[in-house]
C-alpha cells in the first residue's frame, strides 16, 4: 500500500474530524449553562455578601440583616446526616462487598438500594414526617431532619463505597489471607485503606446533595423564621435551601440581592465540598500503587 | 518454632514414612479428590508423599490439578467454589482438611508464592512485616531481624537494604517476585508452595530464584509448580506428573525426566503434547 492518501482515506479523515467536532460541541453545550448559571448567581449575589450578612440574624421580616441561623442550621443538618449515614452506609457496603454471599437475597437488597436512590426527595420528607416527627415524636427537629436526609443519602454512600471496595484488586485479599490474615484483618489493613479515598468521595458527594435538599427537611426540620440558634438536636432550625425557597416565594417585597446572596452562600458551601472531593480523588489517584 | 495447629487427630493413620530417597515425609496426600462448583473435577483420587527438605515439582499440562493441590495444602481453596472435597492431606500427622483445624495457623506454617508477583500497596519493609504483625508481633527488633533474614534468604537483601521504606511497587518484576518469596519466608513457615513463581520473569531473575530455592530447601519443604518442563527438570528432586486431575507418575526427578515409566509422561516430557 502506498503512503500517499487515497480518496477513501480523505473521507475517513473528514468523518473523523466531523465526529470530533460534534462531540466538542456536545461538551460545550453541557458546560455553557452551568457556567452561565453559576456566573450569574455570583455576579448578582456577591454584592450582598458581607461580614454582616454572614453573622447577623434576618431583620424586618427577613428583608434585611443576615442569614446566620440558616447557615448554622445547614451546618448541623449536614453534620447530623453524616454522623448517621456514614457509619451505616459504609458498614452496609462492607457487608455487601466483602461478606455477603451472592444469592437471591443479597441481589434483592442491592436492587432495593438502587431503587431507594430513585425515590423523589419529597417522598423522603413525608416518610420522615410520618416516622420521625410524628410516630417517634422527635418533633420538627434537627434530629428528625438529619435522619430523613440520612436515609435519602444512604443509597449514594452504599453504592459508591461498594464500588470503591470492589475496585481494590482481589489479589491483595488472597495474599493477605495466604499470609495468615483473617478476613477482618484483611479488610481493615488492606481493603479499607485502599478504598478510603473512593469512600470519602462518595460520602462527600452524598452529603453535598443532602446539604442542598429542601423537600426532605420541609416537614421534618426547617422553620420559616427563628429568632435564636438551635441549642439541641430536638430544636427546629432554619436551613439555607429552605430559607432560599421562603424568601423567593413567601415574602413580598424581598430585595433580590438577598435572595442571590443566599444562593451564593449555599452554592459556595456545596461547591467547596465538591472541590474537596475532587482533590481527595486526584491525590489518591496520583499516590495509588496499583 | 511456628505456632502449632490446634488439634492433632488422635485416630490419625499417619505413620512417619520414608520416601524414595529416604528423606522423612512432610506432607502425605491420601485419596484426595476436589471438585469445583462449575462441574470440573479438578483432582481425582490423588495420593502422594512429599518429603521434607526436598523440592517436589508438580508438573503437567494446564488444568491438570497442580494448582488445586497446592491450594488445598494451605486451604486457600476455602476462598474458591469448592463443592466437594474428600480424602486427607496430612502435615506432620494432622489432617489439614479437618474442619476443626485452625486455618490461620496452618497458613502461617505453609507459605505461598503466586504466579504473578502481588506486592501489597505499602513499603518493602511493611510487605515483609505484614504477616508477622497480623499474628501480633510488635517487637521492632524482632521485626527488623525478620526483614533482614527473609530478604537474605530470597537473595534480595543486597539490592534493597538501603531503600526498605520505599514503595514495593517500585521494584522490578524479578525483585517483586523475590519480595513475595521473602514475605512468605518472614513468617518462618515449614513448607513453601510456589505456583509458577517465575512465569513472568526474565531468565536471569529466574536463575536467581531457582538458586535461592536450592539454598532454601535445606530448611524448608518446597512444593513447586514450574512454568516449564525445563524448569521442572532443573530443580526437581522429586517430580509428580499430573494429567486431567490424576497423578500419572511420581518419581525422583532424575528418573522421570530421563526414563519415564508411563508412556503419557514420556510423551509430555519429550514434548509430544502439552
Amino acid at each position: 500500500m502506498s503512503i500517499a492518501r487515497g480518496r477513501s482515506a480523505r473521507v475517513r479523515q473528514r468523518i473523523q474530524r466531523l465526529g470530533f467536532f460534534g462531540m466538542t460541541l456536545a461538551v460545550l453545550l453541557t458546560i455553557t449553562p452551568i457556567v452561565i448559571i453559576v456566573g450569574y448567581i455570583y455576579a448578582q449575589g456577591m454584592p450582598a455578601i458581607s461580614w454582616t450578612f454572614l453573622k447577623d440574624f434576618p431583620r424586618e421580616g427577613m428583608r434585611a440583616g443576615g442569614i446566620l441561623p440558616a447557615i448554622v442550621g445547614t451546618f448541623w443538618l449536614t453534620l447530623g446526616t453524616g454522623a448517621i449515614a456514614v457509619p451505616l452506609g459504609v458498614g452496609a457496603a462492607i457487608y455487601l462487598s466483602e461478606y455477603a454471599p451472592d444469592n437471591r437475597w443479597t441481589r434483592a437488597i442491592r436492587i432495593a438500594i438502587i431503587n431507594l436512590a430513585g425515590i423523589p426527595s419529597v417522598v423522603y420528607g413525608l416518610f420522615g414526617l410520618g416516622i420521625f416527627v410524628l410516630f417517634l415524636q422527635f418533633g420538627t427537629s434537627i434530629l428528625a431532619g438529619s435522619l430523613t436526609l440520612a436515609i435519602m443519602t444512604l443509597p449514594v454512600i452504599i453504592s459508591t463505597t461498594e464500588e470503591a471496595l470492589r475496585a481494590v484488586p482481589n489479589s491483595f485479599r488472597v495474599v493477605s489471607i495466604s499470609l495468615g490474615g483473617t478476613q477482618w484483618q484483611t479488610i481493615r489493613r488492606i481493603v479499607l485503606p485502599q478504598a478510603l479515598p473512593g469512600i470519602l468521595t462518595g460520602v462527600i458527594l452524598g452529603l453535598e446533595r443532602a446539604a442542598g435538599e429542601t423537600a426532605p427537611i420541609l416537614f421534618t426540620a426547617a422553620a420559616f423564621f427563628l429568632p435564636r440558634l438551635p441549642t439541641s438536636a430536638f430544636d427546629a432550625t432554619m436551613a439555607l435551601p429552605y430559607h432560599l425557597f421562603v424568601i423567593s416565594t413567601q415574602v413580598p417585597g424581598m430585595p433580590i440581592q438577598i435572595q442571590y446572596g443566599t444562593a451564593v452562600v449555599l452554592l459556595t458551601f456545596v461547591l467547596s465540598m465538591n472541590i474537596v472531593a475532587t482533590v481527595i480523588r486526584s491525590r489518591a489517584r496520583a499516590r495509588r500503587q496499583w | 518454632m511456628s505456632p502449632r495447629l490446634d488439634r492433632v487427630n488422635p485416630q490419625s493413620a499417619y505413620q512417619p514414612q520414608m520416601t524414595a530417597d529416604s528423606a522423612p515425609a512432610k506432607i502425605v496426600v491420601e485419596n484426595l479428590s476436589v471438585a469445583y462448583s462449575d462441574g470440573t473435577e479438578s483432582l481425582q483420587d490423588v495420593s502422594l508423599t512429599i518429603p521434607a527438605n526436598r523440592i517436589t515439582v508438580l508438573f503437567g499440562p494446564a488444568g491438570g490439578g497442580k494448582s488445586t493441590l497446592l491450594r488445598t495444602i494451605n486451604r486457600l481453596n476455602d476462598l474458591a467454589d469448592v463443592v466437594e472435597i474428600t480424602g486427607h492431606v496430612w502435615i506432620d500427622g494432622i489432617d489439614v482438611l479437618d474442619p476443626a483445624v485452625d486455618v490461620i495457623a496452618l497458613r502461617r506454617r505453609v507459605g505461598m508464592v503466586f504466579a504473578r508477583p502481588v506486592v501489597l500497596p505499602m513499603s518493602i519493609r511493611q510487605n515483609l512485616t505484614y504477616g508477622l504483625e497480623l499474628s501480633g508481633e510488635r517487637n521492632p527488633e524482632r521485626l527488623a531481624a525478620a526483614v533482614e533474614r527473609s530478604l537474605r534468604a530470597a537473595a534480595l537483601w543486597d539490592e534493597v537494604h538501603d531503600r526498605l521504606d520505599e514503595p514495593a511497587i517500585a521494584l522490578s518484576g524479578g525483585q517483586q517476585q523475590r519480595l513475595c518469596l521473602a514475605r512468605a519466608l518472614a513468617l518462618e513457615p515449614e513448607i513453601i508452595l510456589l505456583d509458577e513463581p517465575t512465569s513472568g520473569l526474565d531468565p536471569i531473575s529466574t536463575g536467581v530464584v531457582e538458586a535461592s530455592l536450592q539454598e532454601l530447601k535445606k530448611s524448608y519443604t518446597i512444593v513447586l509448580v514450574p512454568h516449564s518442563i525445563q524448569q521442572a527438570a532443573r530443580v526437581a528432586d522429586l517430580a509428580a506428573f499430573f494429567l486431567g486431575g490424576r497423578l500419572v507418575e511420581y518419581a525422583p526427578g532424575k528418573e522421570i525426566f530421563t526414563n519415564p515409566k508411563d508412556p503419557r509422561t514420556e510423551d509430555y516430557v519429550e514434548g509430544r503434547f502439552g
